[in-house]
């Protein structure tokens, strides 16, 4: 006779067994079959046959509620010089297009994220819109403060069009928001406009103002958040991250606070963000926060600010010209928020899932860095 | 004592005058840095003996025997001679340090003339001999990630304990594509001294990946 112990645990198994061909009757063949592969590449690496557990069973229905509406990609920061002093960054932006190009399926669109060229120069812009036409997507552009400041703005959107605007797709808001603009620091100093780029250029000066989208900026976006259902997904994009994260470098937005508090009313807002060229992410109430990769050069996190939920990125080997380069996706949900995708060239792809920043960190948490900043 | 060996002693005396008489006018300037009255030395004294300034830019010795602009007979140089080592003496007892005021400005400013000069050059891709546009502080602001204070240690790549000078000139001729410098060169010791100037404070860790 079999001891109690066993009946018991048999009567689990059937119990289970027949809840798990129960949920199944319940799915759509898509997601039965998806179901399926996962159920048995889980059981097989436990060594187990299924069907076993709730937990599988739970999490199917979690994933049925939970699929991405649609996916984009992103290129950002690529800093192009002209080609004959430098074709190392036309080589990587190059790479990022093969990217994106290569993927399968297609993105809805391929978002750029600022910083085309290094010095606003006309012969950056146009080289970066020639490469940037081999992309098979629709494009997106953004400006970057190294496109802007050498003209302050003219050539780029004589080139690309305005540099605030904002578009709806498949049910969420995207906002694309200038953030870079500067107060005058440069009439006093009777700066020649190239000095005014170089000033910009460079991170480590105190010369120039800190980031701001401004009293015009914050209007535009008060008149276009007016016509958003507040339930409607928002994703903003800007180039500047839409936080204080680190004043010297400027990694950083002035009047984020303003901005901010206009998009604390949305159920669902998400900021994609350019220039500080790393692995970032940050949450403030309802906006999730995501940095882009540069296709250019990484750049290190600073000795302070970083935000709690940032995953670090490891350490850019100096000997690897790819290394903490890259581009990206970003999966977006019908219900809000996103799962952000960092496809570093030379480290296994890492992804930040909108349930990370949903469960303030402690869930689906990507991992770590080995080497980390110090 | 013979003659010839008493001359070889003055001999020796005066240059050992002479010596102190060189330092003496050597530390003269900075003591002048540190107390302005003392720049109006007196030229002589009231009475018309020689008199000769201390290295203290305050003291002064007069020689009793000796007028101002008298060529000194060997024996009188001697008298001098052993009158300014006393002083000497006197004045290093007082001292606790051999440096000066002078001596410290002189270390602070070249000190920092040379972080200058680093800076200037971490900035500008020409200066370090470039061809890319690219310049050290596009990756490394304020010189962060360079880790200064974990060389020597072993690079994979250079296959051997390497220096932040080796990995200055790595920087410099693959991003940068420019030409290695000398090791002891003027550039490569300000770049040396901007880059560890900013990682001031970080606790050695030699070999620390």
């Amino acid at each position: 006779m079999l001891p109690l112990k066993w009946k018991k645990s048999d009567e689990k198994y059937k119990k289970e067994r027949a809840e798990f061909f129960n949920a199944i009757k319940h799915l759509d063949r898509r997601t039965f079959l998806k179901v399926a592969g996962m159920a048995g590449a889980v059981f097989a690496s436990k060594g187990l046959i299924p069907p076993h557990s709730f937990q599988l069973i739970d999490m199917v229905h979690a994933k049925t509620d939970e699929k991405p509406g649609f996916r984009f990609a992103y290129i950002s920061d690529t800093h192009l010089y002209e080609r004959k002093l430098n074709e190392r960054f036309v080589r990587a932006m190059m790479r990022a297009v093969q990217d994106v190009n290569a993927l399968d399926p297609q993105p809805d669109f391929v978002f750029f994220g600022g910083d085309l060229a290094q010095l606003g120069q006309a012969g950056e812009l146009e080289l970066g819109k020639q490469i940037l036409s081999e992309v098979k997507a629709p494009i997106r552009m953004m400006v970057g403060e190294h496109d802007w400041f050498l003209d302050m703005g003219e050539k780029w959107q004589q080139l690309f069009g305005p540099s605030q605007y904002s578009f709806d797709h498949k049910g969420v808001h995207f906002i694309v928001l200038m953030s870079v603009n500067e107060k005058d620091f440069w009439t006093e100093r009777k700066m020649t406009p190239m000095e005014r780029m170089m000033t910009v250029a460079g991170l480590d000066n105190a010369l120039q103002s800190r980031f701001e989208v401004g009293k015009e900026g914050q209007e535009w976006l008060k008149k276009d958040l007016a016509k958003v259902p507040k339930d409607k997904p928002i994703v903003v994009f800007s180039h500047s991250p839409l936080y204080k994260y680190y004043k010297p470098w400027n990694f950083w937005t002035e009047d984020a606070e303003a901005v901010q508090k206009m998009l604390f009313p949305y159920q669902s807002v998400t900021v994609i963000h350019g220039h500080t060229h790393q692995m970032l992410t940050n949450r403030i109430k309802n906006i999730h926060f995501h940095g882009m990769l540069s296709t250019a050069w990484p750049w290190p996190y600073p000795p302070e600010g970083l935000p709690k939920l940032t995953v670090q990125f490891d350490r850019p080997d100096p000997f690897d010209e790819a290394d903490g380069n890259g581009n990206g996706t970003v999966d977006v949900y019908q219900k809000g928020y996103v799962d952000k995708h960092y496809n570093l060239w030379s480290k296994n792809p890492i992804k930040v899932t909108k349930t990370y920043l949903e469960s303030w960190g402690k869930e689906s948490i990507p991992p770590a860095p080995v080497f980390a900043t110090y | 004592m013979t003659k010839k060996h008493l001359k070889f002693f003055i001999m020796g005396l005066l240059t050992l005058g002479a010596f102190v008489l060189l330092v003496v006018l050597g530390k003269v300037g900075s003591y002048a840095e540190q107390s302005p009255q003392t720049k109006e030395l007196k030229k002589g004294s009231s009475s018309e003996n020689l008199v000769i300034p201390l290295c203290d830019g305050k003291t002064q010795i007069e020689i009793p025997d000796a007028r101002a602009g008298e060529a000194l007979s060997p024996e009188k140089a001697m008298k001098v001679a052993l009158m300014m080592k006393e002083a000497y003496a006197k004045e290093q007892a007082k001292q606790t340090s051999k440096w000066t005021k002078r001596d410290r400005l002189i270390w602070e400013r070249e000190q920092k003339r040379v972080i200058e000069e680093g800076n200037r050059l971490f900035h500008d891709w020409k200066a370090i001999g470039g061809t890319t546009g690219i310049s050290c502080d596009m990756c490394h602001p304020n010189a962060s990630n360079t880790h200064a204070e974990t060389y020597p240690k072993f690079q994979t790549q250079l296959k051997r304990v390497s220096t932040l000078r080796d990995m200055i000139n790595w920087c410099i001729e693959n991003p940068s594509k420019g030409k290695p410098l000398a090791l002891d060169d003027p550039k490569m010791i300000a770049l040396e001294a901007y880059i560890t100037n900013q990682r001031k404070g970080t606790p050695l860790a030699p070999g620390k990946h």
